[in-house]
C-alpha cells in the first residue's frame, strides 16, 4: 500500500494509468485511493486522506521506480482520454495561463478529454509579462544591491570594485527565462496530449465554444464543461496616456528597454514595489504615487511600516500618498513626463511631477471581453465574472450556470497565479464529482523585493475585525530575523515574522514575514493553515539548525496557546 | 540664550574630552520607549530649575533591554520641525535584539535631532530636543548646537557649513541647460529635485532653494546637492560602464568643486580596514587639528636627575611616583614663571591662570586622557600622590568628571619609561605650554675643571604658544625647573 501511495505522490502530473472513458475506472491501479489523488492545493478533504497515511511511506520514496513508471504512463497518456458521449471534449479551458495549465494537467490526470484555447501566448501573464520575467529582473537587482552595498560587503570581508550591468543582457535574461518557462509549459501539456487550440475563444451556448484567429473561419467545439481562465491585463486609469515608451505598464517595463534616471511608479502594491526594487538597484530614482494614505496598503500595517523603513526610506525613493495621478502626459516636444496629482479626497490639484518615465502599476483589470458571456446571460461585475465558492459562474439573476466555471484573475477572488491554478484543480475535482471548496485563506502571497515579503491568511486588522464579530480572542506573536543565526551569518538580520492566532484553539489565522527569503519561508505557515495544523502541534516540529526556517520555529514556540483540554486526541491516526 | 542653557558652561570647558558633559545637562529629560515609564526624575529636575520658562525637553536614548549600553538610531520617523503628539513614534532605535519604536510622552515640536540616523549614542544620552511651542524652536536649536559641540563631533558627519559653500548667487537663476530648451516658464519656475537629491539635501542641511539644478529639464540632481554641500561625489556604482577609474573624475565643471578636493581622493590601499573613531579618539583628533592654528616652538633642556632619582628611592615606599615628582617640580617652576602657565584664548591677550593645574597625559586603552593634578604647586607630594592614584582609578573606569580632565593649565607628558630619549609634544588647545620628558640615562659629563663623571641626564622638551611665551621665558622656566630637579629637597617641603 505505501508503495502505490508513493507513486501517485511523486507523479503529480501523471494521468491515471488507464485513462480511457470512465473516470471512475481511471484510477483503478490505486485501488481504494481512486480519485482521492493526494493533491496538496489546500483542499481540506484530501488533506485528511493524506494525514491518514503512514508518513514514513511518503518520506522514503525512491525516485527510481517512479521515474520508470512515469515514462510508461506518459506514453499511454498521449491520447488524452476520450470524451463523454456527444461532446468533443469533457473540458474546454479558455486561456492557457497558469490557471488554465494547472486545470488542464489535473483534468488529464483525472481522465478527462481536455482542450485548451489560447488566444495569445501559452503561459499568459505570469509567464510572459508577470511573475516570471520580473523574477529574472529581481534576481539581477538583488545581486546588484548586494554588490553595491559596500558596508555590507565590508562586513563580510569582501571587496568588489565598481559593479556594473549591461541593460540588454539583463533584459535578455528576463526574456529567455520567459521563453524557457513557456516552452516547458507547452511541452508539459503536449506530452499529456492536451489539445491546444489557437484563437480567441467565445462561448456560444452553454456547452459550445467557438474559436478562431482573426481572418480565419471559426471552428466550434462542444464541451461537457467549460472553464474560463482568461486572466487580466494591466489596469490603466482614465486620464493616463500610455505610449509604451515613457509612460508604460508592467508589460513594457519587463522588457527593460531603458532604465530611466527618474521614474514615477503609480501604485505601491506588489507590482510597484517590486519594480521600485529593480529600478533603484539599476540606478534609477523612484517617486511613488499612492492614492491611499499610506504606502503598501495591502500589507499588514506593521509589515508595511517596517517595509517602508527597509525598502523605501533608505533608498532613492520618495512618495506622494493620498493623491491620484489625474493626468499623465508622456514625454514629448522637449518636455518630460508630466504627472498631475490631485488630492484623493478634495480632488484639488496638489502638485505636478516632472519625471523621465512613469510606470502604471495601479492593479490589473480582468480580461473578459469577447468571451460571449451575453450568450449565457452573464454580466460581469467591474469586468469580473461572478462565481460561487466552487468557481461556478453565476448569471445575471444570481443563478448558477451549469457546466461553466471561471478561475483566476477573471473572477477576481485572489489575483495570483498559484491561486488560479489551485482554483482550476478545485474545479476539476468538482467536475469529477468530488465536492471541493478551496480555502483561499491558505493561499500564500509573496512580494519579491530584497528582502522579500510574504503573507498568508488574515492581516492583524482583518483578524481583529473577525474576532470582534465572532467573539473570540486573538493574539499576536513576533520574532525578529535579528535573533536568527543564519540571517546573521548572511548579515541580513533585518526582518520580522508575525503570527496572528487564536489562543483558545491554537488556530493560525495569519502569518506575515518580511525578511531574507520570506517568500520561501511562508509555506510552513500556509501548509499549516491548509492542513489545519494547530500551533500546539507544529511547535514540536523540528527545524534544521541553523536555517532561516527557525524564524518560524521560534514564532510558533513564542505563541501562547491556552487549551482547556489535552490536544492529543483530535486527529484519528491510521496505523 | 546663554541664560537659558547652562550647558554652555560645560561646552566651553573641555579642552580634550567632554563626552560626559551631558551628565550635567540642565534640561528635563523624558523618555519614552514603548514601555512607558514614569519619569519621576524629570519632575525633580524640573523643580530644581524653575528659572527656565521655555520648555525644551530632551529625548534621550532609552534602555530597551537590561543589557543595552548604547543604541543605534535606525531612523528618525519624524523630521526636524515636525509636530509631535503624545504617543507618536519619533525614532526607531536598534538594540542588540530588535528595532523598537520610541514614542514621545509629550506634545511638541521636534526642534533638533542631536544624533542623526545611523549613529549610536549611549543609553541616557540626549538624541533629540523637543520644544513645546514654535517660539522655543530656535532656542532648542541653539542648545542642540552647543550640545553637539560639547559632544565630540560624531566622526561620520562632516558638516562643512553648508550655505557658505553653496550657490554663489543666492537667488536661483532660472536654469537653462543647453540641451533642453525649457519652455518659457511663466512666473517663478518651481523647483524640481529628484528623490535622492531631496534626501541628500536634508541630510547635509542644504537649502534646496539655493541650488541650481544641472540635470535634465533643469532639475536638481544628487550631484548638484553634493557639490553644494562640498562633498566629493562618489563614483556612481550602478553606472553601466564597466570601466574602473579610481582617478577622481571631474564630473562637476565648476572650478571650485575640483579645487576643493585635493588630496582626499587617494586610491584606497587594498586590504585596508576602516575603523571609525571612538568618541574619545574623535575628541583627541579634533583637539590635535585645532592645535594647528597655534604658532608653537620648542625648547629642549638637559636635566641631571641623580638627586631626583635618590629622592625618588626615598619617597617611593610612601606611594610617591616619578610622575608626581615631575608634576610637582613643573608646578614649582611655573609658580616662578607665571607666563608659562598662562594661555592665549583670543589671540589678543594673555590669560594668567590663578591656579597651577598640571595635566598629565595618560594612555588608556585605545585612547588618551589628561587627568589634572589641581593646585600642584600648593599641595605636597604625598597628597598629590593620593590624588593621582584616585585620578588613575577613575580614568580606568572612565569616570573622570569634566573638571578632572579639562582644567589643566600646563601638561606633562612622560615617555621616559619606554626609553625614549627626546620627543616633541603637541600643545593642547587652551594651554600655553606642554612638557615632553624623555628617559633619564647615564651620561659622561665633563665639568669645568676637566673632571669626567657619569651622571644621569634626561632631556626635557617644552612646546609653547609663541604668541604669549617667548624663547627667553621658556629658557628661564626650564632653568628653574632644572635647578629644582637637580636639588630636589624643596620638592618635599
Amino acid at each position: 500500500m505505501p508503495a502505490s501511495v508513493s507513486l501517485s505522490f511523486s507523479l503529480p502530473l501523471s494521468p491515471a494509468a488507464s485513462p480511457r472513458s470512465d473516470p471512475s475506472v481511471a484510477a483503478s491501479p490505486f485501488g481504494a485511493f481512486r480519485c482521492s489523488g493526494l493533491r496538496f492545493c489546500g483542499l481540506r478533504r484530501e488533506v485528511l486522506s493524506l494525514r491518514s497515511l503512514n508518513s514514513e511511506a511518503s518520506g522514503r520514496i525512491s525516485p527510481y521506480p517512479a521515474r520508470g513508471f512515469s515514462k510508461k504512463v506518459l506514453a499511454a497518456a498521449k491520447s488524452n482520454g476520450s470524451p463523454t458521449k456527444g461532446f468533443d471534449y469533457d473540458l474546454v479551458i479558455i486561456g492557457a495561463g497558469v490557471g488554465g495549465h494547472g486545470a488542464a494537467l489535473h483534468a488529464v490526470e483525472k481522465g478527462l478529454k481536455t482542450a485548451i484555447i489560447e488566444g495569445d501566448i501559452v503561459g499568459g501573464t505570469c509567464v510572459n509579462r508577470g511573475c516570471v520575467p520580473s523574477k529574472a529582473l529581481l534576481a539581477v537587482s538583488g545581486r546588484m544591491r548586494e554588490l553595491q552595498d559596500e558596508h555590507h560587503l565590508k562586513a563580510l570581508g569582501l571587496q568588489v570594485s565598481s559593479p556594473g550591468y549591461d541593460r540588454q543582457s539583463v533584459a535578455d535574461h528576463a526574456n529567455n527565462l520567459a521563453s524557457k518557462i513557456r516552452s516547458n509549459l507547452t511541452n508539459s501539456m503536449k506530452a499529456l496530449g492536451v489539445d491546444i487550440l489557437t484563437g480567441v475563444g467565445t462561448i456560444v451556448g452553454s456547452q459550445r465554444v467557438k474559436y478562431g484567429k482573426v481572418g480565419f473561419p471559426d471552428a466550434e467545439v462542444t464541451a461537457r464543461n467549460i472553464i474560463i481562465a482568461t486572466g487580466s491585463v494591466p489596469f490603466v486609469p482614465n486620464g493616463i496616456e500610455v505610449d509604451g515608451k515613457t509612460v508604460f505598464t508592467s508589460d513594457h517595463a519587463l522588457k527593460l528597454e531603458w532604465v530611466p534616471d527618474w521614474i514615477a511608479i503609480v501604485g505601491s502594491g506588489y507590482i510597484g514595489l517590486e519594480f521600485s526594487d529593480v529600478y533603484t538597484a539599476l540606478g534609477s530614482e523612484v517617486t511613488f504615487v499612492e492614492a491611499l494614505d499610506q504606502l503598501m496598503p495591502g500589507f499588514d500595517p506593521e509589515i508595511g511600516k517596517l517595509a517602508q523603513r527597509i525598502l523605501i526610506n533608505p533608498r532613492r525613493i520618495d512618495y506622494h500618498t493620498g493623491v491620484f495621478a489625474k493626468k499623465i502626459t508622456p514625454a514629448k516636444d522637449g518636455k518630460p513626463v508630466l504627472i498631475e496629482l490631485i488630492d484623493a479626497k478634495t480632488k484639488e490639484l496638489k502638485d505636478t511631477l516632472e519625471v523621465d518615465a512613469a510606470l502604471i502599476a495601479t492593479g490589473r483589470a480582468p480580461f473578459t471581453k469577447g468571451l460571449g458571456l451575453e450568450n449565457i446571460n452573464v454580466t460581469t461585475v467591474r469586468g469580473f465574472v461572478p462565481v460561487d465558492e466552487h468557481m461556478q459562474v453565476m448569471d445575471a439573476d444570481g443563478n448558477l450556470v451549469p457546466h461553466i466555471y471561471c478561475i483566476g484573475d477573471a473572477n477576481g477572488k485572489l489575483m495570483l497565479a498559484h491561486a488560479a491554478s489551485a482554483q482550476g484543480i478545485s474545479v476539476v475535482e468538482q467536475i469529477c464529482g468530488n465536492n471541493n471548496v478551496l480555502n483561499h485563506l491558505s493561499i500564500p502571497a509573496a512580494c519579491f523585493t530584497h528582502p522579500e515579503i510574504s503573507m498568508v491568511g488574515l492581516t492583524e486588522p482583518q483578524a481583529r475585525e473577525k474576532s470582534e464579530k465572532d467573539g473570540f480572542e486573538i493574539r499576536v506573536a513576533k520574532t525578529s530575523f535579528k535573533a536568527n543565526t543564519k540571517a546573521l551569518a548572511e548579515n541580513e538580520g533585518e526582518g520580522l515574522a508575525k503570527l496572528i492566532y487564536r489562543p483558545d484553539t491554537g488556530e493560525i489565522l495569519g502569518v506575515h514575514i518580511l525578511g531574507l527569503h520570506a517568500a520561501d519561508l511562508i509555506h510552513e505557515a500556509s501548509n499549516a493553515i491548509a492542513l489545519g495544523t494547530r500551533i500546539q502541534d507544529i511547535r514540536f516540529a523540528v527545524h534544521a539548525h541553523p536555517t532561516l526556517s527557525e524564524v518560524l520555529d521560534e514564532l510558533f514556540k513564542s505563541a501562547k496557546v491556552n487549551l482547556g483540554a489535552s490536544p492529543s486526541v483530535t486527529e484519528p491516526v491510521a496505523v | 540664550m546663554a541664560a537659558s542653557s547652562s550647558t554652555t558652561s560645560v561646552a566651553g570647558a573641555g579642552p580634550l574630552l567632554s563626552f560626559s558633559s551631558s551628565l550635567s545637562s540642565p534640561s528635563r529629560r523624558l523618555l519614552l520607549p514603548l514601555v512607558r515609564r514614569s519619569s519621576g526624575g524629570a519632575g525633580r529636575r524640573a523643580a530644581r530649575i524653575p528659572a527656565i520658562s521655555a520648555k525644551i525637553r530632551e529625548i534621550f536614548m532609552p534602555a530597551l533591554s537590561s543589557t543595552m549600553t548604547e543604541g543605534k538610531i535606525v531612523s528618525w520617523v519624524k523630521s526636524e520641525g515636525d509636530r509631535l503628539s503624545k504617543g507618536e513614534s519619533v525614532v526607531v532605535v536598534e538594540s542588540d535584539k530588535a528595532d523598537m519604536d520610541v514614542e514621545t510622552f509629550y506634545d511638541g515640536i521636534l526642534a533638533a535631532i542631536v544624533v542623526p540616523a545611523g549613529e549610536s549614542a549611549p543609553v541616557g544620552a540626549p538624541i533629540g530636543l523637543l520644544a513645546e511651542t514654535e517660539d522655543e524652536v530656535p532656542l532648542a536649536k541653539a542648545q542642540a548646537q552647543s550640545q553637539s559641540q560639547s559632544q565630540p563631533a560624531p566622526v561620520t558627519q562632516s558638516p562643512p557649513s553648508p550655505p557658505s559653500v553653496a550657490a554663489p548667487s543666492p537667488p536661483p537663476q532660472p536654469p537653462a541647460p543647453v540641451a533642453t530648451p525649457v519652455a518659457v516658464s511663466e512666473g517663478p519656475r518651481k523647483i524640481v529635485a529628484t528623490p535622492f537629491a531631496k534626501k541628500l539635501a536634508k541630510q547635509h542641511k542644504v537649502d534646496i532653494g539655493t541650488v541650481v539644478g544641472t540635470g535634465p529639464y533643469g532639475r536638481i540632481t544628487p550631484s548638484d546637492i553634493e557639490a553644494a554641500a562640498g562633498i566629493q561625489p562618489k563614483v556612481p556604482v550602478s553606472s553601466p560602464s564597466p570601466a574602473v577609474t579610481p582617478v577622481p573624475q571631474s564630473p562637476s565643471p565648476s572650478a571650485d568643486a575640483s579645487a576643493k578636493a585635493p588630496a582626499a581622493a587617494l586610491p584606497p590601499i587594498p586590504g585596508s580596514t576602516v575603523v571609525p573613531f571612538t568618541t574619545m579618539q574623535a575628541a583627541v583628533s579634533k583637539n590635535m587639528v585645532e592645535s594647528l592654528s597655534v604658532p608653537t616652538f620648542r625648547v629642549g633642556y638637559p636635566v641631571t636627575t641623580d638627586a631626583l632619582d635618590a629622592l625618588y628611592e626615598k619617597v617611593k615606599p610612601k606611594g610617591v611616583t616619578m610622575t608626581v615628582l615631575l608634576a610637582k617640580a613643573a608646578a614649582m617652576a611655573l609658580a616662578k614663571h607665571p607666563v608659562v602657565n598662562a594661555s592665549c584664548k583670543d589671540g589678543k591677550s594673555f590669560t594668567y591662570n590663578e591656579s597651577i593645574n598640571i595635566a598629565v597625559a595618560v594612555a588608556i586603552d585605545g585612547g588618551l586622557i589628561t587627568p589634572v593634578l589641581q593646585d600642584a604647586d600648593k599641595l605636597d607630594i604625598y597628597l598629590l600622590s593620593q590624588r593621582w592614584k584616585d585620578l588613575l582609578k577613575k580614568s580606568r573606569a572612565k569616570q573622570l568628571q569634566p573638571n578632572e580632565y579639562s582644567s589643566g593649565t600646563f601638561t606633562v607628558s612622560n615617555l621616559g619609561m619606554f626609553g625614549v630619549d627626546r620627543f616633541d609634544a603637541i600643545l593642547p588647545p587652551g594651554q600655553g605650554a606642554i612638557m615632553a620628558v624623555g628617559a633619564s640615562k647615564p651620561t659622561v659629563v665633563a665639568d669645568a675643571d676637566g673632571f669626567f663623571s657619569v651622571k644621569s641626564k634626561m632631556l626635557v622638551n617644552v612646546t609653547a604658544d609663541h604668541r604669549i611665551i617667548y624663547g627667553a621665558d621658556l629658557a628661564a622656566f626650564l632653568q628653574t625647573f632644572a635647578k629644582i630637579v637637580e636639588d630636589p629637597e624643596s620638592l618635599t617641603l
